[in-house]
């Protein structure tokens, strides 16, 4: 449109192509080169002919994300999945202490230490700056899951240590040279026992704070269900662990706790779907993130099924015990790829947000807007 | 609501005892003419890397993208035909009507107040409308009163200076990445790549590398009495920076203008305190719905529902206990 009679003598303009489907897919990048600017030898058309369009509930800006996925890579998976081994692994050693299941006991103890060990190591890895894990232990703060997780996988990791030093030091007969240390192990074993207790169930289970305290939509719209999910995935997880290295005797706790772990599995998955907003509910069942948790849940029915059949064979319990372990893994893994799929798509960010805008508005609510006349 | 803030502002509520005001942007996107100098003098005065490799992204004259670590004001490029200009018009209407400039005093102070005399005889029809729109605004962190990025930070490293912004400690994050997935807007993001210097040269070690990175509102320009490179550089007043009363204040009566020449399209961002982020320190003056220039339309701040995410929390942890107490119980020998 000429604005001035300077403009007159511009060549007509011609109208322009509409493009595209409406959908506000991302467009590819195009490289400088296939732009006509590659030699530099004449002027490139630096924008394309505009698409002057947009379907009719849906706007983004280019159809980039708004909001942005954490740079968590597989290690955090993999933490979430042993932090729950070792989480309900620590219940499982402080009941056969309890009920004096010394096989069980063992087994349980050695897997919280183990798993909590290479847990941390995963968590540390995945940071930006690995050599400055200590400054998560300058501050204690509420409002963030993650300083609280720290805190308590820290400790976890220390007592489950004591708990493990005194495992080993039997099964060696007592041959390592630790002198008065022993006696101070020893003494130890109750209280360090005791820590466990308290923090294996919150091991467990934060780590679904972790993940709905964000601003992913899938996560966000999972808040008040990933906790169960993560404690069930992890009580199928430890019990599936303890079936694979405990004796057959000691392990019926184990094998309790894992079906349980199966049902809770299962309902709170579903429970966590029928919860969220269409948009939100996609990722989980679509893609790699799909697949993962599909084969999940196929692997939990089968180890679950193998636990209440077979658990008191040897052989079979051992590889039901393994389809749990992969089921749990399979599902963190696939809840950490459905959030960062999540993402990608700003529609999953707009027509929730705008929806649950509109509904504050409905009841009445018309003052808590971020966006005002005035 | 306020979870971490009270009346009394962001900066008094962090325990700062100085007698500062709490600084702001004021981006009003009706005069900005997409010159990208706030970009530049954002990288340059920051030392902000390059991102990407110089391609173009075929949106509009925007090759910059998006906010992330090494972009800290971005400058949006929407261009909008007829029908799509009289949508905005209209939603700006819808705001009007739903009765929601009712925040704070209005008209009443000497700045909102209207010209005295008699307006009957103004001309209030709407100018012509122009069949094509380009929509620029330039966007930046908002510097939100309750910031989800401040509240998750397990190490500290990101902190609420006494101006009330959010600022990082480059030297203390350890780039956990949490604050990336807490920001409703999608503003802070990790430091993995990029280098100061030119790809030739890559020897300097850039202090931020691995760590969360966002604008600091020019903390360190700040603490000298300067004010933030890129509102310095703005050749149109689009970004302006000040105390974030009188902004907000500006900013209504810049509304209230608009209204009153017939761009019913225009509308504030983030000048509500009782949002889903208490307000932002960044206040934004928008042509269009927020989403068309990639704002979320209800940000929600995540620590609003944490005591809510941790009760459910404890449930699934006592839950747990009592199953595992069941099964000891239950367990035959």
């Amino acid at each position: 449109m000429s604005l001035t009679e300077f403009d007159a003598d511009r060549p007509p303009e011609k109208p322009r192509r509409r493009r595209g489907d409406g959908t506000g897919k991302r467009r590819r990048r195009r490289g400088l080169g296939e732009v006509g600017m590659g030699d530099g030898s004449r002027e490139g058309a630096v924008v394309e002919d505009v698409d002057v369009e947009r379907s009719e509930q849906f706007d983004s800006y280019y159809g980039r994300p708004i909001v942005k996925a954490p740079p968590w890579r597989a290690p955090i998976a993999v933490y979430l999945f042993l932090g729950g081994v070792a989480g309900g692994s620590g219940l499982l050693a402080v009941g056969a202490q309890a009920t004096d299941r010394p096989g069980l006991r063992r087994s349980a103890r050695l897997v919280a230490l183990g798993s909590v060990g290479v847990g941390t190591a995963a968590l540390i890895e995945d940071l930006g700056r690995p050599e400055r894990f200590l400054n998560m232990m300058r501050t204690v703060k509420v409002t963030s899951p993650m300083s609280l997780g720290t805190w308590v996988v820290a400790s976890f990791g220390t007592v489950s240590g004591v708990l493990g030093a005194l495992e080993i030091d039997e099964m060696t007969g007592q041959r390592a040279p630790l002198g008065p240390l022993r006696s101070l192990l020893g003494a130890a074993e109750l209280p360090a026992s005791a820590v466990q207790a308290v923090l294996s169930p919150i091991l467990a289970s934060y780590t679904g704070a972790l993940l709905g305290n964000t601003v992913v939509p899938t996560w966000e719209a999972g808040r008040g269900h990933l906790p169960a999910l993560f404690t069930s995935s992890a009580s199928l997880a430890a019990g599936g662990a303890a079936m694979l290295t405990a004796p057959v005797a000691d392990a019926g706790p184990a094998r309790i706790l894992a079906t349980a772990g199966v049902a809770g599995d299962l309902l709170s998955m579903r429970a966590m779907k029928e919860s969220m907003h269409p948009l939100e509910r996609e990722p989980l069942e679509t893609g790699k993130a799909g697949q993962m948790l599909a084969w999940a849940e196929r692997l939990a029915l089968a180890g679950g099924i193998g636990t209440v059949l077979f658990g008191r064979r040897r052989g079979l319990a051992a590889a039901s015990g393994i389809a749990l372990l992969a089921a749990s893994a399979l599902t963190r893994f696939g809840v950490l790829e459905a959030g960062l799929e999540s993402v990608k798509d700003p529609r999953r960010v707009v027509v929730p947000q705008k929806a649950r805008l509109a509904e504050r508005r409905a009841a009445g609510t018309t003052d808590d807007s971020i966006t005002t006349a005035g | 609501m306020s979870l971490l803030s009270g009346p009394e502002g962001p900066a008094a509520h962090a325990g700062w005892e100085h007698e500062h005001e709490r600084k702001g942007f004021f981006t009003d996107t009706s005069i900005c003419i997409g010159c990208k100098a706030c970009e530049v003098a954002c990288k340059e005065w920051n030392r902000n890397p390059l991102d990407g490799n110089l391609e173009i992204l075929g949106s509009s004259y925007d090759n910059t993208g998006e906010l992330g670590a090494n972009t800290w004001r971005h400058v949006a490029f929407v261009e909008q035909g007829q029908e799509r200009i009289e949508e905005a018009r209209e939603s700006g209407r819808r705001l009007v009507s739903l009765g929601m400039p009712g925040i704070g005093p209005k008209s009443s102070g000497p700045r909102g107040a209207m010209p005295a005399g008699d307006l009957s005889t103004t001309d209030r029809t709407p100018p012509d409308t122009p069949e094509f729109r380009w929509l620029m605004s330039s966007d930046v962190c908002k510097h939100c009163t309750n910031a989800g990025c401040l509240d998750v930070c397990p190490t500290g490293a990101i902190f609420r200076s006494e101006f009330g912004s959010v600022v990082v400690q480059e030297d203390v994050c350890n780039g956990c990445g949490t604050c990336v997935s807490a920001c409703p807007f999608g503003v802070i993001q990790r430091r993995d790549d990029g280098t100061v210097s030119p790809f030739a040269v890559r020897e300097e070690e850039d202090p931020r590398r691995g760590t969360a990175s966002k604008c600091t509102l020019c903390y360190d320009r700040l603490v000298e009495g300067e004010q933030p490179a890129c509102s310095a550089t703005c050749p149109t007043q689009s970004i302006t920076f000040g105390d974030h009363d009188d902004l907000t204040v500006d900013a209504r009566e810049r509304v209230e203008d608009l209204h009153a020449r017939g761009m019913t399209e225009a509308r504030l961002y983030g000048a509500n305190p009782k949002d889903g982020v208490g307000g932002t320190g960044s206040v934004f003056l928008l042509l269009d719905e927020p989403e068309v220039y990639g704002l979320p339309p209800d940000p929600q701040v995540p620590t609003k529902s944490l005591p809510r995410t941790y009760a459910r929390t404890g449930l699934a942890a006592a839950g747990m206990v009592a199953v595992a107490a069941l099964s000891f119980l239950g367990a035959r020998r």
